[in-house]
């Protein structure tokens, strides 16, 4: 038989979780449905964000969710010239960490920067946050980052 | 659900919950020996392949012998019956059912095969399915078969006599 009459089909497979935020991760996320950013104060000094329940150093419990900023700096980047189905953006855009102002840690999310030359480790980003009735307490509810002072 | 009815679900209070969807797209891709059996499906018979070390005769045909790790390539043409080697009745509902509980899932052994696949049982009451069980494919109308499992309705019993147990015990 030749190579062509191989038979092909879609596969797909799919879970549908829905799991439970837990008091930190959930007072995260409410607090982006309000559109504010909030990390975890630990015993050894640090604002964590995203907030854990326990501080990453120590494994102490966390103290007070307190508000950081909503801009901060890209500690590093990489491109993502081609995005894949369900990813943040639908255009190429930058993964990039970005530490919030008032932060001690760098959070995961997407920069929209048009094109790599514009990214740089180091440069400024603001939050770009979905319209108020878009947002449901998701990561997502912040659209991207993109560079400060873009209009 | 209406954007204002959405944005009032919002704010009924802290979240809680989270759906965190995974889905793969896969593109699969069946292989020689299991094209041809896809195919043999579409025309509404089952093929299988005999080993030429031992003489067994695998369905649905994977291409070459478990044991002797030699391709499989002379085609068999088993028959439309078989034996309920083993079954399990199901009458626990889960996400995705598209068969109504109870049902049988049943291991059967197609006459001229020697090995068992997995199929549905129906036409039966759940509590008369047992083992040695002479059972017959039921097809879909011949416009509808393809290259899939789905054009194997079900399997119901043939009104044959129960096969002997040593008959089909190295089966089990």
């Amino acid at each position: 038989m030749a190579e062509s009459e191989v038979l092909r089909a879609p596969h797909v497979i799919e879970y549908t979780y829905t799991r439970s935020t837990g008091p930190v991760i959930g007072a995260f996320l409410t607090g982006l449905r309000d559109g504010r950013i909030l990390g975890a104060t630990t015993p050894s000094g640090q604002v964590v964000v995203p907030p854990t329940e326990y501080d990453p150093i120590t494994s102490e419990e966390v103290g007070d969710l307190v508000e950081v900023g909503q801009s901060g700096v890209v500690t590093t980047w990489s491109w993502a010239a081609t995005p894949l189905k369900d990813q943040p953006l639908e255009r190429p855009f930058a993964w990039a960490l970005v530490r919030l102002d008032g932060a001690d840690t760098a959070m995961l999310h997407v920069v929209d920067a048009g094109g790599p030359d514009a990214m740089e480790t180091g440069m400024r980003v603001t939050a770009r946050w979905r319209p108020r009735a878009e947002r449901v307490g998701h990561m997502r509810d912040i659209e991207c980052f993109v560079a400060e002072g873009t209009p | 659900m209406s954007a204002e009815a959405d944005t009032a679900a919002h704010d009924e209070g802290p979240v809680t919950m989270l759906a965190t969807p995974i889905r793969i797209d896969y593109e699969y891709t069946a292989g020689l020996a299991q094209s041809r059996y896809l195919k043999g499906i579409a025309e509404g018979r089952f093929l299988g392949q005999r080993c030429p070390t031992c003489g067994k005769v695998y369905v649905p045909p994977r291409g070459s012998c478990p044991t002797d790790g030699v391709p499989t390539t002379d085609e068999v043409v088993l028959g439309n019956r078989g034996i309920v080697t083993t079954y399990c009745v199901v009458n626990v509902p889960f996400q995705g059912q598209s068969i109504e509980i109870p049902y049988i899932c049943a291991q059967i052994l197609l006459d001229g095969a020697n090995i068992a696949f997995m199929g549905l049982i129906q036409e039966i009451p759940t509590d008369e399915i047992r083992m040695g069980m002479r059972v017959e494919a039921v097809w879909v109308d011949e416009k509808d078969l393809g290259p899939t499992m789905e054009s194997v309705k079900y399997f119901r019993p043939s009104g044959e006599p129960d096969a002997a147990y040593e008959t089909f015990s190295e089966y089990l």
